[in-house]
């Protein structure tokens, strides 16, 4: 098998043993990106040079004796949304075009002294807002499966990468289902920590009370190798939290789920959900079921005013993260030519800067916080917010994780919903609670759905800080289904 | 500039009721900035303290420094409030270039600190001024503008800006309107500053500089005509950079305001600039066209939960205040009101008190320090606590005085001697010579010689006219350089001569 369709685990001992070096791990996987790229555009910023110069130095590392973790010298793409001090960062938006950060997120430098080979930055949707990848200033990613479709969003880019084989690994962040939602459609892992588990500085700010970066990987054990690589608590982060990571490779290794108590979440199914999907979900239901789980079905009611809490949330967020965008210090610069105020300079910056999707949620989120309505709506939403977060206690109490479809559908096709934001919203509709209520949950595939041969996601939530529970419950789903695949899903792909 | 009416200031008071409020606002003295690590020092050259985070790099997040949470508590505290059990940074959103995150993290509906008093004195009167809530939040970049006629932004050819203010702890502190305070409404405010001002000295928590801008203080002040209930338009005065200014701006806008209501006039609600060279305030921006800062708990911090028991510490802790101390060194040391606001006024109460533990009477600790020092200091133009002399120096001079070994007179050659760099008291004394003459045979010599070289008045003591003594013992003062003992030279005199008293 060649080195680009091994999994993380297996590069890292090949590694570690000596059998391949970093430096051939990374040439090979530049090697598939310049052939497949053409078809895919997965990547914002491509530095050959750069990488094999990192892979050199981890060569080198080992070679000193340098104890690594178990993924030194496996490669790895970043969305570009998390600051690298070695390549450029432009949260796929013209206003940060070319701008390189004078430091590294910790997610990046965590990883780095980890070892692992960054590969280069991923496409996104602008600022990470959207469903597709359709919203990068720099053109849209193309779903492996179907090169008509696309590759979920807003972690579009991370998720095409892995699925072709570009990447073995890549980061993503989700704030209302942006890594759930693209490795669903690609037929990928793709985990969002709790909420804090993960470090955010360095991150460029989409929502700071939901951004939540997570892993991608083929299979669930990469996914928490490179989970435990990263996480952890960061003094640079005010919101990271001061525990012990949940031990989360133990759990992908255990994929033992007897006794454990599986809530069906009843709101998430019925109109709007594609009937293949809902057929894969209700089959991974049963399977869970024959692996010795207890089912039963959970109610959770105010999960469907999740949505609008959320797109209230987060665009108020993100109009006030987003201001700094102003011309003064980085960034694009526009009108400058001597006769403008600062004011003007800044206001036709951010009109040339942003995309029309950016622009929609700043003026959503500046009307939500406005003096006379902040009540009705910002205030309004954190008390759905709350109530979501009881519900989901609630629902705790009764079972070990819940699960649900991760998406509704799957891939759509390219420039279906471009032009119906409300339609490209529902595509979180099952993902977002999980981020309102800062709770652990997993992407896991569960198969293709019937009307058109695309992956299904299996979607399991645990507590806060139970994120080793999505790990153990997503690999015995895996190990399951594989051995009645012959294979990983992603295998069944058509070749590029 | 259109120069506006003024009502002279006892008309003004005749026909209405000024109602005041204080916005203060205090640089903290820590050593990093609030929400990252860079230093505070003031006068670095510009944009040399800052990071990503001060300067609002993408990416970047704030971490709160403990050690401001600490001192706006402490703050809190010397101010008679209560202490949030819970309370949350938010963030005020508005467009600025010396804002880097062009929003300010601050505290909105849930401040640090609230529900205090601070008592000032007045006239012989305490004012109770309430304390509405002290809040913590970060400085924002100087701007410069530069051109234009104003110094402000309109007009500018072009502005530049120093981050190396962005970020600096800043703690505000806001009063509850203010009412009958009557014509002493300019005293008050500035008793309430002067006081605010102490307190945060004693505390040690800023280095309250209103001239380098570390204490800013905004004046608000309304008026409501005599038999009103309702409270009229407030103004909100900036620029407010010194005590005086505080007095001065509160009077110019009194007589302003109540020239434009006499007349029919309606008061607009504004931000006013305060001019030193004038006296005056001419308008800033507008608040009618509302600013809305669209405020929201601040979602890239965790909430401020101090432990009850740990702020109970911090209060036990808390520094002797200063209107506590004045009250008990005025009844230590025994001296009048208006002894107290002289010693106040020069800043002398640290250095009497230190005077006064190293060992001197506390009459003559205020003596020196209020009159040959004060004297010296002001010649120079220099702070009391800036001369080059220590407590314990004039403790030592009034020990030599206390012990006969210096008069007045020598006392002050020695403190001028101290203060031109010629070393200890004792070292003074003894380089320039300055000890009293008590040795007798000296002292006899030099009588004989006094007597023999003023022979008319020795006869005129002969004859008994004893009040002839005086010029001899004047002699022989002279004689001795100021160094003998008077008394003992006139005994002298009189038994040569033979009489008696």
């Amino acid at each position: 098998m060649s080195l680009i369709h091994k999994t993380a685990a297996e590069l890292g001992a090949l590694i570690a043993g000596g059998e391949v070096t970093a430096v051939e791990v990374a040439e090979a996987h530049l090697d598939r990106m310049a052939e497949v790229e053409p078809k895919i555009n997965a990547f914002l910023h491509i530095d050959r040079e750069t990488t094999v110069e990192q892979a050199r130095a981890v060569d080198a590392r080992l070679g000193a004796g340098e104890r690594l973790g178990p993924l030194a010298g496996v490669p790895i793409a970043h969305k570009d949304i998390f600051a690298t001090a070695d390549m450029p960062t432009t949260a796929a938006s013209k206003i940060l075009e070319g701008w390189r950060p004078p430091y590294d997120a910790t997610v990046t430098s965590r990883l780095r002294a980890a070892g692992l080979v960054i590969l280069g930055k991923t496409n996104l949707d602008e600022f990470a807002m959207g469903s597709s990848t359709e919203n990068s200033a720099y053109g849209t990613t193309h779903n492996p499966w179907d090169l008509t479709r696309i590759p979920g969003g807003s972690s579009g880019g991370s998720s095409a990468a892995v699925a072709a084989y570009e990447a073995p690994l890549s980061t993503g962040t989700d704030t209302g289902g942006s890594i759930r939602q693209p490795a669903a459609v690609t037929g990928i892992v793709g985990m969002k920590p709790t909420y804090g588990g993960s470090s955010r500085y360095g991150l460029i700010a989409f929502a700071s009370s939901l951004d939540t970066p997570g892993p991608f990987a083929r299979n669930v054990l990469d996914a928490a190798l490179l989970h435990e690589a990263f996480s952890g608590h960061d003094p640079m982060d005010s919101t990271s939290v001061d525990a012990p990571v949940p031990s989360v490779v133990e759990a992908a290794r255990n994929a033992d789920i007897s006794g454990m108590r599986v809530g069906v979440v009843k709101e998430f199914g019925g109109e709007g959900y594609q009937a293949g999907v809902l057929a894969r979900f209700h089959e991974a239901v049963e399977l869970l079921e024959s692996l010795g789980a207890k089912v039963v079905e959970v109610s959770c009611p105010s999960f469907s005013t999740a949505l609008p809490a959320y797109y209230l949330i987060a665009p108020s967020e993100c109009s006030s993260n987003l201001a700094r965008f102003d011309a003064m210090r980085y960034g694009l610069r526009v009108g400058d030519d001597g006769t403008r105020s600062a004011e003007e300079v800044m206001a036709m910056t951010r009109a040339a800067g942003f995309g029309p999707e950016v622009k929609r949620r700043i003026m959503l989120g500046t009307y939500a916080l406005s003096s006379g309505y902040y009540d009705a709506y910002y205030g309004q939403a954190q008390k759905v917010r709350t109530v979501i977060s009881r519900e989901f206690e609630a629902a705790f109490h009764q079972v070990d994780v819940l699960v649900s479809p991760t998406t509704p559908t799957t891939a759509f096709p390219i420039g279906e919903r471009a032009d119906d934001p409300i339609a490209m919203y529902l595509a979180d509709l099952c993902t977002i609670p999980s981020n309102l209520s800062g709770n652990a949950a997993i992407s896991v595939p569960c198969g293709l759905a019937d009307e058109d041969g695309l992956p299904v996601g299996l979607q399991i939530m645990a507590p806060v800080l139970g994120d080793d529970r999505c790990y153990r419950v997503g690999a015995a789903v895996e190990q399951a289904l594989e051995s009645r695949w012959g294979g990983s899903l992603l295998s069944k792909a058509p070749a590029l | 500039m259109t120069v506006d009416t003024h009502m002279p200031y006892d008309e003004a008071l005749a026909r209405f009721e000024p109602v005041l409020g204080l916005e203060t606002h205090v640089e903290l003295g820590t050593a990093s900035k609030m929400f990252c690590g860079c230093k505070t020092t003031f006068g670095a050259p510009p944009n040399t303290q800052v990071c990503p985070t001060c300067l609002a790099f993408p990416g970047s997040l704030p971490t709160a420094n403990a050690v401001a949470i600490e001192s706006t508590i402490r703050i809190g505290l010397a101010l008679n409030c209560s202490i949030a059990e819970w309370c949350r940074f938010a963030r005020k959103n508005y467009f600025y270039p010396d804002m880097p995150k062009n929003y300010q993290i601050s505290q909105y509906d849930e401040p640090l600190c609230f529900d205090g008093y601070l008592d000032v004195e007045v006239d012989g009167r305490t004012v109770r001024v309430e304390i509405e809530r002290v809040h913590l939040e970060e400085d924002t970049g100087k701007s410069t503008h530069v051109g234009g006629a104003t110094g402000r932004i309109q007009g500018a050819d072009y502005s530049i800006v120093d981050y190396n203010r962005a970020g600096i702890p800043l703690v505000e502190i806001v009063t509850k309107p203010v009412e009958g305070t009557e014509s002493l409404a300019p005293d008050v405010a500035k008793a309430y500053v002067t006081e605010l001002r102490e307190t945060l000295r004693s505390l040690g928590v800023s280095d309250v500089r209103m001239e380098e801008g570390s204490l800013r203080c905004d004046v608000n002040v309304s008026l409501m005509p005599r038999g009103a209930s309702e409270w009229g338009t407030r103004t909100e005065t900036k620029n407010v950079n010194s005590l005086r200014s505080v007095e001065r701006a509160v009077r110019s806008e009194i007589e302003r305001q109540a020239a434009i209501l006499a007349d029919g006039g309606r008061i607009i609600q504004e931000t006013r600039h305060f001019h030193e060279d004038t006296g005056v305030t001419t308008p800033g921006r507008s608040k009618e066209e509302a600013q809305d800062y669209r405020y929201f708990p601040e979602p890239d911090l965790v909430p401020i939960a101090p432990d009850p028991a740990w702020v109970a510490t911090l209060k036990e802790a808390l520094p002797e205040l200063p209107s506590v101390r004045r009250k008990r060194l005025q009844a230590e040391w025994g001296v009048s009101d208006l002894d107290m606001q002289a010693m106040h006024n020069a800043d002398a109460f640290d250095l009497v008190e230190a005077t006064v533990a190293a060992g001197a009477p506390a009459a003559d600790a205020r003596k020196w320090w209020m009159g040959e020092l004060a004297r010296r200091a002001n010649e120079s133009g220099v702070a009391l606590a800036g001369l080059p002399i220590t407590p314990a120096q004039i403790a030592r001079v009034t020990e030599l005085v206390a012990s006969g070994a210096l008069n007045d007179k020598l006392a002050r050659e020695v403190l001028e001697g101290v203060l031109a760099g010629e070393g200890s008291p004792d070292e003074v004394v003894e380089r320039r010579g300055l000890r009293i003459v008590n040795d007798e045979g000296e002292l006899s010599a030099i009588v004989d010689q006094v007597i023999a070289g003023n022979a008319d008045a020795a006869d005129k003591v002969r004859s008994g006219k004893i009040a002839a003594a005086g010029a001899l013992v004047g002699g022989v003062m002279k004689a001795s350089r100021g160094k003998a003992d008077a008394a003992r030279a006139r005994e002298l005199i009189l038994e040569k001569l033979g009489v008696s008293e």
